[in-house]
């Protein structure tokens, strides 16, 4: 992979004395990164985010591996994840993008552990820095999640528990991994909610949910999933409960909390926004199914797929204020009874371009776009790229 | 947190007064009339009966016998019938003529019972109803939830004074297995005291714990599946303290209110279980005074009766704002 970095820097150690500093010299220099991505759409050069601690993506720490998570129920077997296979390496952002329903959350919480055992059938492979993680008994599991991996949830609101002092679910958070007295506990809750940019710690400590603002709330919410310095976080829609100036905030807070902790993040969003400002990596799922992946760069720039071209399309831009917005006509396949053949066959505008009944036949494997390299998609399309420069790209503006 | 307390408290105090206005309406405004029901049917004669209604001020006017009334309750007030002065303390709620005793004195004699009976049926309601409920929520769409929910509805389907009776009849008496309900002062032989509240305690505790199972039931499926209980899960909290530290907090909230009403509603006597387990409670002497056309003891028990609902009532309120810090600011 080969992603234009322009800052080359090795997951650093935490050192405690420097943390301000770091994040204080690393928060105005985002702006200046935009250099690099000079083809391709508004999203993709509007705010790239500055580069990753860890370009050359070393050995992953997260890996998936022909994942698949399958609801039995009453109508039938729901597919909600078909053999999802990425990795992320530390200190890197992957980016999975999708609309409801793609599988996307889905895979997530098959990560964390979350489903509940016996309403799910997960196979495949996800190994955490080495290790296993599916079949793993829960007992074992309860050791590594919000540990060595955690989660921000997209709703802080709902996702804090509404009785409990935000210090309490810290303090509980950390005491879980860390066999410690409250003290030491509470000081570690007031160091986190500092980090985050809590004014005023000690008081926030004993406040409660509904006491903070939306922002705040998220602030307090990515504390507690930072308190155990987690080797892998999982953003689940991190922003879209908050509104727009907030948003901006929490991507900035994540982005350079992960220059500090050096953790591995997987960010969950159909803010392709979002995607431009954060990730290094991006997936794009469909129907369960990867369909496109690579450096963000690859796949925001030059994407190679029609349903990628569609998001990017039905993107409001400014410039083309008065211009309807375009979006991918009809709705994703019912995940009781996927389509033989590629998934997105049905909504597909370019699919009469493929010779014969391919496309509604026959699944496309997910190749390099170039023939080798690691930017992928799965496509029968020929010359996607012509397509895509001729016709997609005029219309993003 | 004061303030909140004090608006509860002016708002069940006006309740207890309103309380007051309609059972002394009810009782001597309302055509009926309590000399001849004090006088009695057969042996009243026309002496006296108007010996009882000068006596009881009753030809006074009612607003002037509502305040004697009231002013007893605070003050104690004295009884004249036949030439001998009662006198009835303080909390007076009247005098019953038939017992020839104060009714405060009456309810105070029977209210042990009744508490007893009812601290007994909570702890159970409270554990065994609660706890069960959880597992099911927790277990939901299980056999066992299945079958447990089904029993449930089985059991409270079939009345009450049914099932109470039943176990009675067959348990304790045709096939002596549980001890036959009856009352003894804990004070004067505690052994004894469990074993006549054992099976009164099991029958009310084990019928009404099918309501609080489904009532913590749905309370509780409603919690496990809120965001919060994701991320306790994704904290690393082992199954055990996410449904009983985090779920059951929230998932209380409900059936604290319900658990109140109900244990409010038994206080004022639990007629069906006290006549059927032969306890002197409080249920017992309404029934009795209801058979007696006792006026005055009836009213006492319904004020007092209505001055517990109310108390739990507030004491719910306060338990809800301990339990959820939101309810503190409205």
């Amino acid at each position: 992979m080969s992603t234009p970095a322009p800052e080359d820097r090795a997951p650093q150690d935490r050192v405690p004395e420097d943390r301000k500093d770091s994040m204080a010299e690393s928060a105005p220099t985002s702006a200046d990164a935009t250099a690099d991505a000079k083809r391709g759409p508004s999203v993709a050069t509007r705010e790239r985010r500055q580069g990753s601690i860890n370009p050359s993506g070393e050995t992953p720490y997260l890996v998936v591996e022909d994942l698949a998570v399958k609801f039995p129920t009453a109508d039938g077997l729901v597919s909600a994840v078909n053999g999802l296979s990425y990795s992320v390496p530390l200190g890197r952002t992957l980016a999975i993008v999708g609309e409801s329903g793609s599988g996307k959350s889905v895979s997530s919480m098959a990560v964390m552990g979350l489903h509940d055992r016996k309403r799910t059938r997960i196979t495949g492979s996800i190994r955490l820095g080495g290790d296993e993680l599916v079949g793993l008994p829960e007992n074992e599991l309860m050791k590594i999640r919000g540990d060595a991996m955690s989660m921000v949830f997209q709703d802080p609101q709902s996702s804090l528990h509404p009785l409990y002092t935000i210090g309490n679910q810290l303090v509980e958070a950390y005491r879980v991994h860390h066999k410690v007295s409250k003290d030491v506990a509470k000081k570690r809750a007031l160091e986190m909610l500092d980090l985050v940019g809590i004014p005023n710690p000690p008081r926030r400590f004993s406040q409660y949910p509904h006491e903070f603002s939306g922002g705040m709330r998220q602030r307090a919410m990515i504390a507690m999933s930072l308190i155990n310095d987690p080797k892998l976080v999982i953003a689940d829609e991190p922003t879209t409960a908050l509104d727009v100036t907030v948003q901006a905030q929490i991507l900035d807070l994540l982005n350079n909390l992960q220059k500090e902790f050096g953790s591995a993040i997987v960010l969950i969003t159909h803010d392709l926004g979002v995607v431009a400002e954060m990730a290094d990596d991006v997936l794009v799922m469909y129907a369960g199914r990867c369909v496109e992946y690579g450096t963000a760069e690859d796949v925001l720039a030059n994407p190679r797929m029609p349903y990628t071209w569609g998001l990017l399309e039905s993107i409001p831009t400014v410039s083309a204020a008065s211009e309807r917005l375009r979006p991918i006509k009809g709705l994703p396949p019912s995940l009781l009874n996927l389509p033989d053949g590629c998934s997105f066959s049905a909504r597909c505008p370019y699919v009469e371009r493929v010779k014969g009944e391919l496309c509604t036949t026959q699944l496309p494997e997910l190749l390099p776009v170039d023939g080798a390299g690691a930017h992928t998609s799965r496509c029968h399309l020929h010359a996607k790229a012509s397509i895509y420069e001729a016709e997609v790209a005029p219309r993003l503006g | 947190m004061l303030y909140f307390v004090a608006r509860r408290l002016v708002s069940a105090l006006s309740v207890v007064l309103a309380t007051l206005i309609a059972t002394f309406a009810l009782f001597f405004i309302a055509p009926t009339d309590p000399a001849a029901a004090i006088c009695g049917e057969r042996n009243c004669t026309q002496q006296r009966y108007e010996e009882i209604t000068k006596n009881l001020h009753l030809d006074r006017p009612k607003v002037e016998q509502f305040a004697d009334y009231t002013i007893g309750i605070f003050a104690g007030r004295d009884f004249t019938t036949s030439g001998v002065t009662q006198h009835c303390a303080a909390p007076c709620l009247g005098f019953s003529f038939k017992n020839d005793r104060p009714v405060t004195e009456l309810i105070g004699s029977r209210f042990p019972v009744t508490l007893s009976l009812v601290l007994g049926y909570a702890v159970l309601v409270l554990t065994i109803g609660v706890f069960v409920g959880s597992m099911a929520a927790k277990r939901r769409g299980s056999l066992g939830d299945r079958a447990l929910m089904t029993s449930t509805l089985v059991v409270s389907s079939v009345p009450y004074y049914i099932v109470a009776l039943m176990v009675a009849l067959y348990l304790t008496i045709v096939y002596p297995i549980l001890p036959r309900g009856e009352w003894t002062p804990p004070s004067e032989n505690f052994g004894k005291f469990i074993a006549g509240l054992l099976t009164p305690w099991l029958v009310l505790g084990i019928y009404n714990c099918t309501s609080y199972a489904r009532y913590s039931r749905g309370s509780m499926v409603e919690t496990l599946s809120e965001d919060y209980i994701r991320t306790a899960r994704a904290k690393g909290l082992s199954d055990r303290v996410v449904t009983y530290k985090h779920a059951l907090r929230s998932g209380l909230i409900p059936v604290v209110t319900i658990f109140g009403l109900d244990i409010a509603g038994s206080l004022g006597g639990a007629i069906f279980t006290e006549r059927i387990f032969d306890l002197p409670g409080l249920g017992q002497l309404v029934l009795d005074s209801l058979n007696n056309y006792d006026l005055p003891v009836i009213m006492g028990t319904v004020l007092v009766a209505s001055v517990i609902i109310v108390a739990m009532n507030f004491l719910v309120d306060i338990g809800y704002s301990l339990i959820d810090p939101r309810v503190r600011l409205s």
